[in-house]
């Protein structure tokens, strides 16, 4: 093996990111590393290339336990990694990323003529016909994509970690890239591949390596797993015993929020939907497939440029969030550090917050009214905190999650959007948050859950949406929530490699 | 009442300490005595001289507590005391002055706000733009010349007294006291903080931080506008070249020493006060030991040095846990410690 982990683990404050991961990679293979937002990958390749400490496990290379502090010391081992934003210095010429840190000098000073030759030199091989004195900035993304792994290569020359490389590359270029790395392979390189296009992934990797939730699923040689069992994989199968609990409420037609039209082009095609009083929808889809900006829309945190809505009152404002949350709409977006929580503000200003942003500023919520509500909902949804005054940035995931519930419960909106709920919470919290869904949408709530994790889906869903490259394709209702039915959706017509791709990059860009 | 004495205590020490060693180079420190009507004495004059960066000091901690920082307002000081001293050469009499010295400074804050919150520029860069371009304008207002004036009532807000105590230091505390009470007794100092922990976030939970944003650079304009007025008046004359020059350095000092991070958050108004008059003491005292001039700025930038590596966070828990051993367990430095280092 060229480089291994053996029980690799690291945790941050609330969350496991790697629970004692096993990954192998061998030399002359490209093997694709794959999972959703938050499985691990990233926190995987950091620990590999040093730029974050593991707690605890091993990294072998070549059968020798290593210790990288930083990437430099990596990729003095042999470990060299290119990021989705090439992180040389545009306005440098070509030879000079090429050879920063290492210029040949005569006298003490640059050689600029050995520079030159040795960028040449460097870039021998990849297929390249082009000017090193240029700027990097006068070339294309994919053919600076291809100088930053020509510098990772020289340097490190043993395992290459591309982390995104295509996501901003047309189909052309996404070829050139692969032949590139097609020849690396031949040169008995690792590669580790990171990547969300699933077509790319089966194009170039030998082997598959699927993380869920931090911990290693399976890995799989690219030939012997079809898309289906790819994405079961992906999306996980943890909660089945729930689906049988779960009940139907009866729905009101006639009290319903109508959207129809709504869309925003480059995020998400226009779409339709209906949502009743009391009713919990579900979205599933992959990461990037659209499910976030259909949320994003909705609540007018990104406006739509197309689409109105309107309830039994008439039409529904929906210009900014302000508007959505004036008309009764909240939404818990996905990534809550930089978009949920106010982490130096306390538990109990968290909570307040939406509802004071609602009253405006001249009606301060007196401190023993938020001090009553904060601690209700404390005890109401079980949040570890040791007071209500801790800065809300101290608590685990699950209770900062909680806090965003409880912030928004406060307002009693009509129409709740739940972005990823549960993503990055540990089970007893994830349970909890799942209760606590049933216990609002039983007083007439209305919810819209996004989640990758499709039983939990199957769990509180009355039906599922789901989405895929950038539209709604398909609703399920009824029986036919499920989640084999869904992952088939997510999957089915697998349209042609190249074409499909492009198309997604297009509205991705 | 005890958070906020816990919150300030830092800044009372260095208060403190400074009067100590000024009172050991001029023992006479605190002879105040009551002559035709006023009050004379160092610490009268401290609170006199350090009028202006108090004031520029109110409105820069809540710009900085939305992430922000206001570099024009000494030319905001100076646009605002040249309309007032071309109101009163015009004959407009003194509640015309004021007012239009009043609306030149929310128009300047307005200009910030909008650069700041609407165009998106940071506002560092944004707020460079006006404290360049404002000093032209002031001598645009002025005609180029120091615009004197004779105005009894309009140079009473620089150099008289009200019950013995200088116009200048009533009006910066009672503007204190008004920020103070509008920001704690209303939501509108949870909704800064929150916008300076948090754009992003606080934007999608409703908070209206466009206006919030524009709201604030105009009452930091607005702060400069007083400031602007008292400088005027003090001098009985605009000088669009001096007026203000540089106090947008010694008011971003002030906030720092008051112990408000600039990256936004929590504030504390009276803590920066605090640090104007930490600032102001230090100036005066230099004086008083009667150094040669020339030594009077490296004084200041030493002692400041040591001011603030005192009070940095770093330190800080330290002392703490000199000061009173329960303050902080290890568990919450843990934590804290935590939150800071790994954001992945």
């Amino acid at each position: 093996m060229l480089l291994s982990t053996r029980d690799l683990t690291k945790a941050f404050p609330g969350t496991k990111a790697l629970d004692a991961v096993d990954f192998d990679l061998k030399a002359g293979e490209v093997h694709a590393l794959l999972g959703e937002n938050g499985a691990g990958k990233s926190t995987l390749i950091k620990c590999l290339t040093g730029a974050y400490r593991r707690d605890s496990g091993d990294i072998l290379f070549e059968g020798q336990p290593i210790f990288p502090q930083s990437t430099l010391e990596a990729q003095a081992i042999g470990i060299g990694t290119v990021y989705q934003e090439v992180n040389l210095l545009p306005n440098l010429t070509v030879a000079e990323n090429l050879t920063l840190g290492h210029q040949p000098r005569r006298f003490g000073i640059i050689h600029p003529r050995a520079m030159r030759a040795q960028a040449e030199d460097m870039l021998a091989g990849y297929g390249l016909d082009i000017d090193v004195r240029r700027p990097l900035e006068y070339y294309s993304v994919a053919v600076q994509q291809i100088i930053a792994i020509a510098r990772a290569v020289h340097l490190s020359g043993r395992v290459l970690i591309l982390d995104e490389p295509t996501a901003s590359l047309d189909a052309r270029e996404v070829q050139m890239l692969f032949d590139v790395i097609r020849d690396l392979r031949k040169r008995g390189l690792g590669i580790i591949f990171i990547s969300h296009f699933l077509d790319q992934v089966y194009d170039i990797s030998d082997r598959l390596t699927i993380l869920r939730n931090g911990r290693h699923i399976a890995t799989h040689p690219a030939a012997e797993l079809d898309r289906m069992q790819l994405i079961t994989l992906m999306l996980g199968h943890e909660l089945q015993h729930e689906t049988a609990t779960r009940h139907r409420p009866a729905v009101d037609p006639t009290d319903a929020i109508r959207f129809s039209g709504m869309g925003r082009r480059g995020r998400i095609a226009p779409f339709d939907l209906t949502v009743h009083k009391g009713e919990v929808i579900g979205m599933a889809g992959l990461l990037g497939s659209g499910r976030t900006e259909s949320a994003e829309v909705l609540f007018g945190a990104v406006p739509g440029d197309s689409g109105t809505a309107e309830d039994t009152n008439g039409p529904v404002d929906l210009r900014n969030p302000r508007a959505a949350i004036a008309a009764g709409f909240a939404f818990a977006p996905e990534d809550r550090k930089t978009e949920g929580i106010i982490a130096e503000l306390s538990v109990r200003e968290n909570i307040i917050l939406a509802l004071q942003a609602r009253r405006g500023w001249a009606r301060p919520i007196p401190q023993a009214e938020q001090s009553r509500m904060a601690n209700d909902y404390i005890k109401r949804l079980d949040i570890r905190t040791p007071d209500a005054d801790k800065p809300v940035g101290l608590l685990s995931g699950g209770n900062q999650q909680k806090v965003i519930l409880a912030r928004w419960l406060a307002i009693n909106p009509r129409f709740l959007i739940l972005d990823e709920p549960t993503r990055g919470i540990d089970v007893g919290a994830h349970a909890e948050i799942l209760r606590l869904i049933e216990d609002v949408v039983a007083q007439g709530m209305s919810i819209l859950v996004i989640s990758s994790e499709l039983d939990e889906l199957v769990a509180v869903s009355h039906r599922v949406i789901v989405v895929r490259d950038r539209q709604h394709v398909s609703q399920l209702t009824g029986e036919d929530v499920t989640t084999d039915t869904i992952v088939r959706a997510i999957a089915a017509p697998e349209a042609e490699p190249g074409s499909d791709s492009a198309a997604t990059r297009e509205v991705m860009a | 009442m005890k958070g906020v004495f816990r919150r300030v205590a830092p800044q009372l020490f260095t208060l403190s300490a400074v009067i100590v060693l000024v009172s050991m180079f001029f023992p006479s420190f605190w002879q105040i005595v009551y002559v035709n009507d006023r009050l004379v004495g160092i610490p009268i004059d401290i609170v006199k001289r350090g009028a202006p960066v108090a004031l520029l000091a109110i409105g820069m901690t809540l710009v900085i507590a939305t992430r922000g920082i206001d570099l024009s307002v000494g030319a905001v000081m100076a646009i605002c005391g040249a309309s007032a001293a071309w109101s009163i050469d015009q004959g407009f009499g003194i509640w015309a002055a004021l007012g239009i010295a009043g609306a030149a400074g929310l128009i300047c804050g307005l200009w910030n706000g909008l650069l700041v919150a609407v165009f998106g520029i940071q506002p560092i860069v944004a707020t460079l733009i006006l404290m360049v371009a404002g000093r032209g304008v002031a001598q645009l207002i002025t005609g180029g010349t120091i615009l004197t004036f004779d105005n009894e009532a309009f140079a009473y807000l620089g150099s008289g007294t009200f019950l013995g105590v200088p116009v200048p230091a009533v009006i910066w505390v009672l503007t204190g006291i008004f920020f103070g009470l509008l920001v704690r007794r209303t939501a509108l100092g949870l909704l800064v903080e929150s916008i300076g922990v948090n754009l992003r976030a606080s934007t999608l939970t409703g908070i209206n931080s466009r206006v919030l944003l524009i709201a604030v650079y105009m009452g930091s304009g607005f702060c400069a506008a007083l400031a602007g007025i008292i400088a005027t008046a003090d001098i009985r004359g605009a000088d669009a070249n001096n007026a203000g020059l540089w106090l947008e350095l010694d008011a971003i000092l002030a906030v720092v020493i008051g112990g408000n991070s600039l990256l936004g958050g929590r504030f504390s108004i009276l803590a920066s006060l605090l640090g104007a008059m930490i600032i102001q003491t230090i100036n005066t005292g230099i004086l008083l030991a009667g150094f040669p001039s020339e030594y009077n700025l490296v004084i200041k930038a030493v002692l400041v040095i040591i001011i603030l590596v005192l009070q940095s966070p770093r330190l800080l828990p330290q002392f703490a846990v000199l000061w009173s051993r329960r303050r902080t367990s290890p568990q919450t430095k843990t934590l804290r410690a935590a939150m800071t280092e790994d954001r992945p």
